[in-house]
């Protein structure tokens, strides 16, 4: 009876909810989740010139699964790794820093394009965590930083020494050479070398902690940091790679965003994939095939939602919103599924 | 460097100090919010989201009745809706209180956006100036702290009634009971529980009057998200203040001057112009580490009177749950 109710109530919740949204914005449930299909994968599904929508789902979930990875792992070990928006802001500089000033052999410079955002990431994500386990700064804050210095950054570099050429504008850096683009299918920009290191990230993260040791200690310091020390786990070492994990990937993630979708350095380059991967982990509830659905559920919605302003005259950030509702009420129904569960456990254990 | 000389020095005139006093107003009563539910035991990550969409509640009630005043209660309740939600996630629930926050965050920002669409650009109604007669004449003070409107001399008011209540009442001992002892709260017989939902509503309700504060004092009108990253900013200076209502104002004003030094810095630095003024968020973060340095932190404990300026603990029993067993 509960284990149904843990099911159906979240799910009810989300339904309802959703549901109240679209009548509350003024139309009918049905027609904006259509355009948003329509708009992100074509409908019916992958038809009528669909192709490079597809296209830009893929390298829109690219980043948000990256991201999603790298934070199942800092959640983990205990820790809220905000900072997430600017790894991916460093990788997608790092990255972009590769493709101006080196020039290469195609695979080799897309290889090296892509190391240079993981590291660039990792060091990023290494700041965070060294804030935290030398400076005591709680990680929530230090990442903030980080996220506004990385911010700022993008800015100067765009309107200073990566001005386009002619004249400087908060547009965008100039495209990039083209022998740095990520490869991607014709007529799109989804790269399917993205998507698979993207798969593969997932998969590392869930064998992770399914069957290595270094896993299990990260999952122990997650849950007691004083206890694991007691018995001998470096803790702050472990924290640290877990920010430096969760970074690297972060930064895959934003040489995706700067070499796969725009090709060019934008301001806004993280495009809030950052915070929206921890709303895709909180949903999931921090299991990594989980994260596969749900992120490209989102990538939808954040590519789909655009159209809605053109075809039925609601505000496109209505996608925003509903991916909001779906984990606030995920959230909360799952909590009172779990609370009555309790109360019905220990009502029963009272009358026997 | 001749130049930042120059910004720092052009700080000091009547005007630039009148105008990081009154433009603190939205701050001071966001982060006297904050600090109330902290220091109960509840941290309110939501701060962002929730005085957005109290700024713009705020804003959409003074429009639409015409009286800007109506905005201020409309962005309280607002705001304390949204505390409550978490309140209610973290104690009965037991969900995680920054996860639940956090959530808030994103979806009050989300909903602020959609809703506020239509009122984007819409003619600003604005809170009256209000000089006191008599004070306001009274030179460099007067345009300082008595020539502004009814708003900012009750965001100073809120600071040190907080603080009163907090350090000098019966109540506001028990308030930092619930967010320190917890236990020792209960077992004299103080409801916790019940405590921690009142004092987050509470704050709640004073992030959504900072919010109103915003949109209808600071900085008129409706745009797209724009309070962003001051709730953030609240969040830092709370524990930069210490969880002191006092100290937190002082940090709000510390922004503030940070914000105008920036400003001050745009015609010296014409080629940075763009990113100027954003540098004050990483600023704060920065000061923010700083302060917060553990060798800092330990080099200050051999001077106790610099650390009983400069150091203040959190509430022991923040973020946890209390549950009567």
């Amino acid at each position: 009876m509960s284990r149904v109710n843990s099911v159906l109530l979240p799910a009810a919740t989300v339904v309802v909810s959703v549901v109240a949204l679209l009548l509350l914005a003024g139309t009918n449930p049905w027609d904006p989740l259509k355009i948003i299909v329509e708009g992100s994968i074509g409908w019916p599904p992958l038809e009528g010139g669909a192709a490079r929508k597809v296209g830009d789902t893929f390298m829109v979930w690219v980043p948000i699964a990256l991201a999603s990875a790298g934070l199942i792992v800092t959640f983990n070990a205990g820790m809220w790794n905000i900072g997430i928006e600017g790894q991916i802001i460093m990788g997608a500089i790092a990255a972009a820093w590769m493709a101006r000033e080196v020039s290469a052999p195609r695979p080799l410079l897309i290889l090296l394009t892509i190391v240079a955002g993981a590291v660039g990431g990792m060091l990023w994500g290494l700041l965070a965590g060294v804030l935290r386990t030398a400076g005591g700064v709680n990680e929530i804050f230090g990442g903030l930083g980080l996220n506004f210095v990385a911010l700022s950054l993008t800015t100067y570099l765009i309107i200073g020494p990566w001005a386009r050429s002619g004249v400087a504008s908060t547009s965008g850096t100039d495209p990039f050479p083209e022998d740095a683009w990520l490869p991607a299918l014709e007529g799109t920009k989804l790269s399917p070398l993205a998507v698979v290191i993207a798969l593969l990230a997932l998969i590392g993260v869930w064998l992770l902690f399914r069957g290595t040791l270094y896993g299990l200690k990260l999952k122990a310091v997650g849950r007691n940091r004083p206890s694991s020390f007691l018995l001998g786990i470096p803790t702050n070492r472990y924290l640290l790679g877990a920010f430096m994990i969760c970074g690297a990937l972060a930064g895959i993630g934003g040489t995706s965003q700067a070499l796969g979708l725009h090709h060019k350095l934008i301001p806004a380059i993280s495009g809030n994939f950052g915070y929206l991967a921890i709303l895709v982990v909180l949903l999931a509830r921090f299991r990594p095939f989980w994260v596969i659905p749900i992120s490209f559920f989102f990538a939808m919605i954040a590519v789909g939602s655009p159209s809605l302003q053109l075809r039925v005259d609601v505000n496109p950030t209505l996608g925003g919103v509903l991916q909001g509702v779906l984990v606030l009420s995920a959230m909360f129904g799952l909590g009172w599924a779990g609370y009555r569960a309790l109360r019905e456990a220990s009502s029963a254990g009272v009358e026997s | 460097m001749g130049g930042l000389i120059n910004a720092f020095v052009d700080m000091f005139d009547t005007a630039t100090i009148a105008s990081i006093v009154a433009g603190a107003s939205a701050l001071m009563f966001a982060t006297m919010g904050e600090t109330i539910s902290e220091k109960a035991g509840v941290i309110n990550l939501s701060v962002d989201g929730s005085m957005m969409l109290a700024a713009l509640a705020g804003f959409v009630l003074a429009v639409e009745t015409g009286t800007v005043w109506y905005g201020f209660p409309a962005a309280a309740a607002v705001g304390a809706a949204v505390a409550l939600v978490v309140a209610f996630g973290s104690i009965k629930l037991s969900l995680n209180q920054v996860a639940v926050g956090f959530v808030l965050f994103a979806f009050c920002t989300e909903l602020s956006r959609f809703l506020g669409q239509s009122y984007v650009g819409n003619p600003p109604v604005g809170v009256p100036a209000w000089g006191i007669p008599g004070l306001s004449s009274i030179p460099f003070f007067g345009p300082v702290m008595f020539d502004h409107n009814v708003v900012v001399y009750l965001a100073y008011i809120t600071v040190i009634l907080t603080y009163l209540f907090m350090y000098r009442t019966r109540k506001g001992l028990e308030l930092q009971g619930v967010g320190e002892r917890p236990e020792a709260a209960h077992s004299r017989g103080v409801a916790v529980n019940r405590m921690r939902y009142f004092y987050t509503a509470i704050g709640g309700a004073l992030i959504g009057i900072g919010g109103a504060a915003f949109s209808l004092d600071v900085k008129l009108g409706w745009s797209d998200r724009p309070t962003r990253n001051l709730g953030w900013i609240v969040l830092a200076i709370v524990i930069f203040g210490g969880w002191h209502p006092i100290r937190a104002a002082f940090g709000v004003l510390l922004f503030g001057a940070l914000q105008a030094y920036a400003i001050n810095l745009v015609p010296e630095f014409p080629s940075l112009s763009q990113v100027l003024p954003s540098i004050p968020f990483p600023a704060m973060i920065v000061v923010l580490v700083v302060v917060n340095w553990k060798t800092l932190l330990k080099w200050l404990d051999r001077y106790p009177f610099l650390r009983a300026i400069l150091r203040s603990d959190p509430p022991t029993a923040i973020g946890t749950r209390f549950e009567i067993n």
